[in-house]
């Protein structure tokens, strides 16, 4: 007998780009709490993530869930040097938006709203989409971030260019492509595994 | 087999001593995205996706994004490792399967607009894959083109052709992390080759 996925309710399931807090369901069974050894603890990094069928549904394969996490945290929240967190952020956003991750984007264009005060601005890049006009430097990171994330990857010499005509220098191109690359990774298990669920009253 | 190499970022990157300090910054990213590919490539313990699976699947995936060198990164390490005429066939497949990405169809409402069809790529030489394979790489082909069009139906297709939820997550992942190499790699090779301008240039 062959296993079957799970089946998630699709009464007011988000349809549309938003900055809200929504939830987000596995379509494959996270583990029990009951069934986690060290191995998973230590994958899991966090003991708060029990609570996350996302996290307790990745620990099934720990070393790779825990250097993922460790790989995250340092791209997005090491201060020292690079970009400013909210552009990294934003990075995040427009990647999320492009590869169509609508609870990777609602995450993320919050948390850029939160570091820049741009809500509106961010808002914008949910609404029109990765073509939108904000300003010089916005457009050139959500250029560079689209143009990343392409399949074949379609970013270059040009790219640079723009960044570093925008006041970017080396360490925070790299953050950029990092953060890019990052949501990459992160849009491809979010949007396959499961999905977008409403706010929770 | 070949001996490690210590980082297979910088390694595909290639001689950049522009970037050291650069990657310095972020060290943790860096030895992290380094146990990664070691968690996915030579795990401690493999389970039950075989480690010929594992490297067909990243070899499949790195030609999706036109990279030669990464894909015979790749290649090289599935080819003495794998049953008779897979190493071919997956080179074969990549070429067959390559297209833009990404393309698909969000869920019915305001973004549907958004639509875009593209390439449902069915795999060939059944025959040499076996069904489990298959069923690896068309979901690895979506995962890479069309991530949005995932669906619990795509999960209920691996799970049918012998795929744990287990085993899903370790595929899942390992796709979604080359997404992530193979990008890094594209964006450091573009920023070595600008500094190396413009010292020329200094």
């Amino acid at each position: 007998m062959t296993q079957k996925v799970l089946e998630v309710d699709q009464t007011n399931r988000p349809v549309a780009f938003t900055q809200d807090q929504i939830g987000w369901a596995p379509w494959l069974p996270p583990l029990e709490e009951s069934e986690l050894t060290e191995r998973h603890w230590e994958g899991l990094t966090e003991a708060s993530r029990t609570k996350s069928p996302y996290f307790m549904l990745l620990a099934r394969d720990p070393e790779i869930l825990g250097a993922r996490t460790r790989t995250d945290k340092d791209i997005f929240y090491n201060p020292d040097a690079g970009l400013p967190r909210g552009e990294r952020e934003l990075s995040a956003a427009a990647t999320s938006r492009f590869n169509g991750c609508i609870f990777c984007a609602s995450v993320h264009a919050r948390f850029a709203t939160t570091y820049t005060k741009r809500g509106a601005d961010v808002q914008r890049l949910l609404d029109e989409g990765v073509q939108t006009d904000i300003d010089e430097r916005w457009n050139a990171l959500v250029a560079a971030s689209v143009n990343l994330t392409e399949t074949p990857s379609a970013f270059g010499a040009s790219d640079i260019e723009r960044l570093r005509d925008e006041g970017l220098d080396d360490y925070a191109i790299a953050d950029l492509i990092q953060s890019a690359a990052f949501f990459n990774w992160a849009n491809r298990l979010m949007l396959s595994l499961g999905e977008p669920t409403p706010p929770v009253a | 087999m070949t001996h490690p190499i210590p980082d297979v970022i910088d390694f595909l990157v290639g001689p950049a001593p522009g970037l050291d300090p650069i990657r310095a910054k972020r060290a943790q990213a860096r030895d992290n995205a380094q146990k990664s590919f070691e968690a996915l490539f030579s795990p401690q313990d493999a389970g039950t996706v075989s480690l010929e699976e594992r490297l067909a699947v990243a070899t499949f995936v790195a030609g999706l994004h036109r990279d030669a060198a990464i894909a015979a990164f790749y290649g090289d390490r599935l080819a003495p490792i794998a049953r008779q005429g897979l190493a071919a066939a997956i080179a074969e497949e990549s070429r067959k399967a390559a297209t833009e990405g990404p393309y698909g169809n969000y869920p019915k409402g305001p973004l549907s607009k958004e639509n875009e069809p593209g390439l449902i790529y069915k795999a060939g030489a059944r025959d040499v894959f076996g069904a489990r394979l298959a069923a690896g790489l068309e979901h690895a082909h979506l995962l890479v083109f069309r991530p949005r069009d995932a669906s619990p139906e795509a999960l209920q297709t691996l799970l049918d052709a012998g795929w744990s939820a287990t085993d899903i997550v370790t595929l899942s992942q390992l796709v979604a992390f080359l997404a992530f190499q193979i990008r890094v790699v594209t964006g450091f090779r573009a920023l070595a080759a600008a500094q190396k301008t413009q010292t020329a240039a200094a």
